[in-house]
């Protein structure tokens, strides 16, 4: 991190010969500022403590336990491991969620790449363009999921049903059908997440050096060479984040299955997410240990997945 | 506006990601620093991959005006036609919602939906709740984020190293693992009754957020530390350091880790949903999900209503909002 290549700002000058011969006492601490930084770090300290660091530690615990809200906790070993894997349901929840991750990768990533590598070359208006593509991600998830519900109404007179029959497709299914009903889950979650995307590649083109296009051009580089041979190897660095950032995002799917079909049709949809809490939430009841089981199961995962990204993060910016 | 920014925190908890388990999640697309770069040449600023000679080839020049009005007309139908039928639907009678949805208005507008939604399902009252839950989850990550940024960045004791790296870890850890535990904690407090339908619940663990305290920290940390001095030597203790100087130079950063915050809270569904369940203190995305099954015309006008906030947020502050989005794009370098 940044503490050691600046210069710290410790209280009063005292130069390191005098510091050796004081006796560290609680006056001079307190002289020093040892108080008041631990009263400035009261807020952080508490509720770190409270909410973050002890839930940590709480979830290895309470997944080496049979634990509800109402009984003691039994200490059951690794059971709630072995329940997990032992869960008929766990390879469809897997298979689920890699599903959903493929599909919004299919639909959410080149698109707005494209988009993006348009944009970056308007001359005027860029505003209007980043205004409507980023509009669907200030909209609340819980109204998209709502409205796109009804778009996919499976009745001919549906939304989308409608629209797709003035050019003589359909009707289709959608939600209601085990296929068609993933697709249509990452087609809303697409939705409202793709203008984010966006902008993210729009703030990596306008740092994309101009002097590279200036050089293709004295190589009399063609526009399309210059966007295939200059931009996009620029933007490999940020392509790459968002890939990771996508899978981490997907791999915690919740709000989408859940509010749309509940799992269904026959756990079609079911995600990890969803499965956990289904276990914990819904009427299977209170399985805590289980679903914390499957929760770290799932965090370690998303933990590789972090490192990977912090480790290139990193070793870009050295670079 | 430059930081000493060395790495990148990685979004463990991508909140902003739709369906993100989060209490404490932050915005997974907005992990970056705060750092803003511009093309480098002087004379043409803005130039992309098409230079102004290019612009003047007829060929270059219809080409892309062609792509560029396409992409407009796909943005209008893609972005903006679904929330325009979510306008129409809310003064449409339900029976035309249901039986002809893309005609406009074929028997006429109405308010009923819009007077159902206020009047009999209350839509002000839960949209109160969400204001009061964004702004104790607003105060309580800024005064976790000031106040530990403060501690990390500019009075550093000698245990700030520790609290840096146990900060920093809980990046890793991805939300779903909170819940459970947290859930537990909500419910039976080691002191006091249970939280379950008090703001505290959802006030709390949203300060938390390791995120909003390393934007923080790294901004303090691009402050100049001449001024810090200065102040010390005209005799200012910490509390004064920290509130007549280092707050009124952090405006940008507070104006920045808001905006997340107060998304944040509008956005979130599934830990609300766990833990305010009493209609005394349900906000609004939570009680719109109850409302699902009500007649669809009501339950249209309440979600167009649900929806004019954030958008009308969003017009007013777009550079603000565009900005923090991309930095998840300024990492390198």
């Amino acid at each position: 991190m940044t503490t050691d290549d600046v210069v710290p700002a410790a209280p009063p000058a005292i130069n390191l010969h005098t510091r050796s011969r004081i006796r560290r006492t609680p006056v001079t601490w307190v002289r020093r500022g040892g108080l008041s930084a631990l009263l400035f770090a009261i807020p952080i300290l508490f509720i770190f403590g409270a909410f973050s660091w002890w839930p940590i530690i709480s979830a290895f615990i309470m997944s080496l336990q049979k634990t509800n809200l109402t009984d003691a906790p039994v200490w059951v070993g690794l059971d709630n491991f072995r329940a997990v894997f032992a869960d008929p349901l766990l390879p469809t929840v897997i298979k689920n969620t890699a599903w959903f991750a493929a599909l919004a990768l299919i639909f959410g990533y080149p698109v707005p790449l494209v988009g993006a590598v348009l944009m970056s070359e308007l001359r005027k208006r860029k505003g209007l363009y980043s205004v409507l593509a980023y509009l669907p991600v200030v909209v609340p998830p819980v109204v998209a999921v709502l409205l796109w519900k009804f778009f996919y109404d499976p009745r001919p007179e549906g939304v989308f049903n409608t629209v797709l029959g003035w050019v003589g497709l359909g009707p289709f299914p959608w939600l209601a059908d085990a296929t068609w009903a993933m697709p249509s889950l990452v087609l809303e979650a697409t939705w409202a997440a793709a203008g984010g995307t966006v902008i993210i590649y729009l703030a990596a083109l306008i740092s994309v050096p101009a002097e590279l296009y200036d050089a293709a051009e004295v190589d009399g580089a063609s526009v399309w060479r210059k966007v295939w041979h200059v931009t996009m190897p620029q933007l490999r660095g940020v392509l790459f984040i968002t890939l990771i950032l996508q899978i981490i995002g997907t791999a915690q799917v919740f709000l989408e299955p859940f509010l749309f079909t509940n799992g269904g049709p026959n756990h079609a949809t079911e995600t990890v997410m969803l499965r956990v809490y289904n276990l914990a939430f819904a009427n299977l009841g209170n399985n805590f240990g289980q679903a914390t089981a499957l929760s770290l199961l799932l965090a370690a995962f998303l933990a590789v997945m972090s490192l990977v990204y912090f480790r290139i993060t990193r070793s870009w910016s050295q670079s | 506006m430059t930081t000493t920014a060395a790495s990148t925190p990685p979004p463990a908890l991508p909140g902003a990601m739709p369906g993100s388990a989060g209490a404490a999640a932050p915005s997974a697309a907005l992990a970056a620093t705060v750092r803003r770069r511009r093309r480098a040449t002087p004379d043409n600023p803005d130039r992309g991959a098409l230079s102004t000679a290019d612009w003047r080839r007829p060929s270059v020049k219809y080409t892309w005006r062609g792509m560029h009005f396409v992409l407009l007309l796909l943005l209008l139908l893609w972005c903006l036609g679904p929330l325009l039928l979510l306008g129409k639907f809310a003064f449409t009678p339900t029976q035309d919602i249901l039986t002809h949805p893309m005609s406009i208005f074929p028997n006429g507008a109405t308010t009923k939906n819009i007077d159902q939604a206020w009047n009999r399902y209350h839509i002000g009252q839960f949209f109160m709740n969400t204001v009061w839950f964004a702004l104790g989850a607003w105060f309580t990550q800024i005064l976790v984020a000031t106040t530990g940024g403060f501690v990390l960045s500019v009075l550093r004791p000698r245990w700030a190293k520790v609290l840096n790296w146990a900060v920093l870890a809980t990046l890793f850890v991805p939300a779903v693992v909170l819940l459970i535990p947290l859930y537990k904690l909500i419910v039976h407090p080691p002191i006091g009754d249970s939280l379950i339908n008090n703001f505290f619940a959802v006030w709390l663990p949203a300060g938390a957020s390791a995120f909003n305290v390393v934007l923080v920290a790294r901004f303090f940390d691009s402050l100049p530390r001449e001024i810090f001095e200065a102040a010390r030597v005209d005799g200012a203790g910490p509390f004064r350091l920290f509130w007549h100087i280092v707050l009124p130079m952090s405006k940008p950063i507070i104006g920045v880790v808001s905006v997340f915050a107060v998304i944040a809270s509008w956005k979130d569904f599934l830990w609300p949903f766990l833990v305010l369940k009493d209609d005394s203190v349900k906000p609004l995305s939570v009680y719109l999900q109850s409302m699902a099954n009500v007649d669809k015309g009501t339950l249209m006008a309440a979600l167009a209503i649900s929806t004019l906030i954030p958008i009308a947020m969003f017009l007013i502050f777009q550079r603000m909002f565009l900005r923090g989005a991309g930095l998840g794009g300024a990492v390198k370098g």
